[in-house]
């Protein structure tokens, strides 16, 4: 039997999330030994089309291009895995989803004329269907190795979907916002960095996401307690997970309640 | 021969997305483009109005290969608009980060992207089969820049220690004294690595004229401070650096180009521009090593730049160890400051070169203004017209075999495409 086919694809992003497959220093001669890695630009010349058995996609969508181009990848990827905060929601670049993209091209670029760019920066899963979403800013290694692995295995893989806190408990990380007063998203956003932020005495500031069923209201109601004002909690959530569904709408809540404040 | 474009469409082993397109009229290089399709993501513009403690953070985001350097190039800017200093503890703190960053980044650099051209083969793992013993050392290597990165800044990719006045936490002296055998053995083992790449056989190619450009400081090799240095031997002031240092849109890239102002000509910044410029600055056993191989400075061929990346990663090993042996640091590792209205400016060494960041702030901590020059987007006009002048002394009928030298000669650079964005394919246009 031959060995399963696996493409990297980039989109907007910074390059870290394709980076980490390749500082998984310890296992990346085996991973690369079991399966057949056909398409990594980053990290090979060889680049064959597909059909492929894993795509890995790394990025936003925030060019007409890469709007079709996603497309061809999800017809040539029998499992489409996306990989990154970027790719399962926007990313930092998302920000620009609430401001004037064509100001903002004017203000970086003197003749913005050249570049085509879409208005909003939207993750994968809004242009083509996909198998599993990896997250993270960056992905955790282990975490990507173990979704391959699971996949060559015919298991559906998964990821736990707990929140920091959990994390912080089992380290014996004392609270930062307890003990401190630190604002932090742990109660609200999802593990995978295994707690790392208030480990180096600093809230955590969403880099995996909203965990399941977090309650943001209360964390926002239990930041403006303790003094931060609405556009200071808004802006903790609009970091690199923005346009991830619950804080959007709660970073929206905060700001239009600011506004009406004001 | 006559008229044809040769067209790469993906530039391969580089960080982020480009191409390349030569055109040639009657046999002769007519234009040669590097063509970034990198999309953009506008981190200048999405900056203003967050709070100046965001940037770090958020700019640490634009590359997942040299995040230490946008955070040190923004926490030293923002210091210089609060006027904050910072202790000799955390400016050692920062150099010991910084090499973290080097190694790594040197060491994928060199055994997995750039090895395979000298050796014949499309990739380090491909590699792999016939050099075990190179690859899997560069993978140590590699993964002690990573556990640096790890102890001092809590992960490798995007480390979240940094912020503007030095570090939230200091790491326990265990967890730094532990890694020292292992770094022991690099030390040796990044020796060996700089020998074993300086025995590669190399084109015969020199760049005609080329400026090269780098931070310098008067007591060490440039990292986090200092004044610029070029090869035509002037000194500019960080503070002048936009005076001098221009950025271009130009229509096939999005990045921006770069001149200087006062030659109206590219220059390159980087590994070999810092070894160049910095010689007599590499620790000891670097020093000793470029005497050995007979390392000439200045060197003029771009394809050699794997070397000074060796000379810098014995150099970076050096370094920490020297730092690691030291004494610990104690006490506070994070100055306090008072927000206050301003402008500050930083240049930084990335492993891939200079690094350039100036944010206006406003007095209740935000940012009003960003501007961000990263190396890449700097060397690009650099890399074209070496392009141009190899492509030159390479051109053949065969069209495959001249956009793989074309490729060769951009990996030596290590381009960070999508740093620059605000770039790699390869075409040749015969027209």
């Amino acid at each position: 039997m031959s060995k399963p086919t696996l493409a990297v694809f980039k989109f907007a992003s910074c390059d870290g999330c394709q980076l980490a497959l390749l500082d998984a220093e310890d296992q990346l001669l085996a991973v690369a030994g079991a399966i057949n890695i056909v398409n990594f630009p980053e990290a090979s010349s060889r680049m064959e089309s597909g059909p492929y058995d894993i795509a890995l996609v790394e990025g936003s969508i925030t060019t007409p291009r890469d709007a079709e181009r996603i497309q061809q990848i999800r017809r040539d990827a029998r499992y489409l895995i996306t990989i990154g905060a970027c790719a399962t929601a926007g990313g930092i670049q998302a920000l620009r989803n609430w401001g004037d993209t064509a100001e903002f091209m004017r203000a970086v670029y003197a003749t913005p004329e050249y570049i085509q760019v879409l208005d909003n920066s939207t993750p994968i899963a809004e242009h083509v269907s996909v198998d599993f979403e990896l997250r993270g800013c960056p992905i955790n290694q282990h975490q990507l190795i173990e979704v391959i692995q699971s996949l060559l295995a015919g298991q559906v893989p998964r990821t736990p979907r707990h929140s920091v806190c959990l994390d912080c408990k089992r380290r014996g990380t004392v609270c930062v916002t307890v003990a401190q007063g630190i604002a932090c998203l742990g109660p609200v956003t999802q593990s995978g960095c295994h707690a790392i932020c208030p480990s180096y005495n600093r809230g955590c500031y969403g880099c995996y996401g909203p965990a399941a069923q977090p309650n943001l209201i209360s964390l926002s109601t239990h930041a403006i307690n303790a003094g931060d004002s609405g556009t200071q909690t808004a802006h903790r959530l609009r970091n690199f997970n923005a346009y991830a569904t619950p804080f959007r709408e709660e970073s929206q809540r905060l700001k239009n309640q600011s506004e009406e404040e004001a | 021969m006559g008229n044809r474009t040769i067209k790469v469409e993906t530039l391969t082993r580089v960080e982020g997305e480009g191409g390349l397109y030569v055109r040639l009229k009657s046999g002769a290089v007519d234009e040669v483009r590097l063509e970034i399709y990198e999309p953009p993501r506008l981190f200048e513009a999405l900056l203003r109005g967050r709070p100046l403690e965001d940037a770090p953070d958020i700019t640490a985001r634009i590359c997942g290969i040299c995040p230490v350097a946008y955070q040190m190039s923004s926490v030293h800017a923002l210091e210089a608009a609060l006027e904050v200093k910072i202790s000799p503890e955390i400016r050692r703190l920062r150099r010991l980060l910084y090499c973290g960053e080097w190694i790594e980044s040197h060491g994928l650099h060199m055994h997995l992207l750039h090895a395979p051209d000298f050796l014949g083969f499309d990739s380090g793992l491909e590699m792999a089969k016939q050099f075990p013993e190179e690859i899997n050392r560069g993978l140590r290597l590699k993964k002690h820049g990573n556990q640096l990165l790890e102890v001092l800044g809590g992960r490798a990719i995007h480390p979240v220690n940094v912020c503007v006045g030095g570090f939230y936490r200091l790491p326990k002296r265990d967890d730094f004294q532990k890694l020292i055998p292992d770094l022991e053995w690099g030390l040796q083992a990044a020796l060996e690595t700089t020998h074993w790449v300086a025995r590669f056989e190399y084109p015969d190619f020199e760049v005609n004229a080329c400026d090269y450009v780098s931070l310098w400081h008067p007591d060490e090799y440039p990292m986090n401070e200092g004044v610029m240095k070029s090869s035509r031997g002037d000194t500019i002031d960080i503070a002048d650096y936009e005076q001098e240092f221009e950025e271009r849109q130009v229509p096939h890239s999005t990045a921006l180009h770069a001149i200087r102002k006062s030659t109206g000509k590219p220059y390159l910044l980087g590994p070999l521009a810092r070894v160049n410029l910095n010689r007599d600055k590499l620790s000891e056993s670097a020093k000793q090593l470029a005497d050995e191989i007979g390392w000439e400075t200045p060197c003029y061929n771009p394809h050699k730049a794997i070397i000074a990346r060796g000379l810098e990663l014995i150099h970076a090993y050096e370094e920490v160890l020297m730092i690691l042996r030291g004494e610990h640091p104690r006490g506070n590792v994070r100055e306090a400051y008072d927000y206050q209205s301003g402008e500050g400016r930083a240049a930084t060494e990335a492993p891939r070169g200079t690094l350039y960041h100036r944010y206006v702030i406003d007095d209740e901590g935000k940012i009003v203004e960003a501007h961000i020059v990263p190396p890449t987007s700097q060397n690009q006009a650099q890399i074209e017209s070496d392009l141009k002048q190899w492509i030159g002394q390479i051109i053949s009928d065969n069209e495959a075999e001249t956009a793989r030298k074309c490729e060769n000669l951009v990996r030596s650079y290590d381009p960070c495409i999508s740093c620059s964005t605000h770039f790699l394919k390869v075409k040749i246009d015969r027209s």
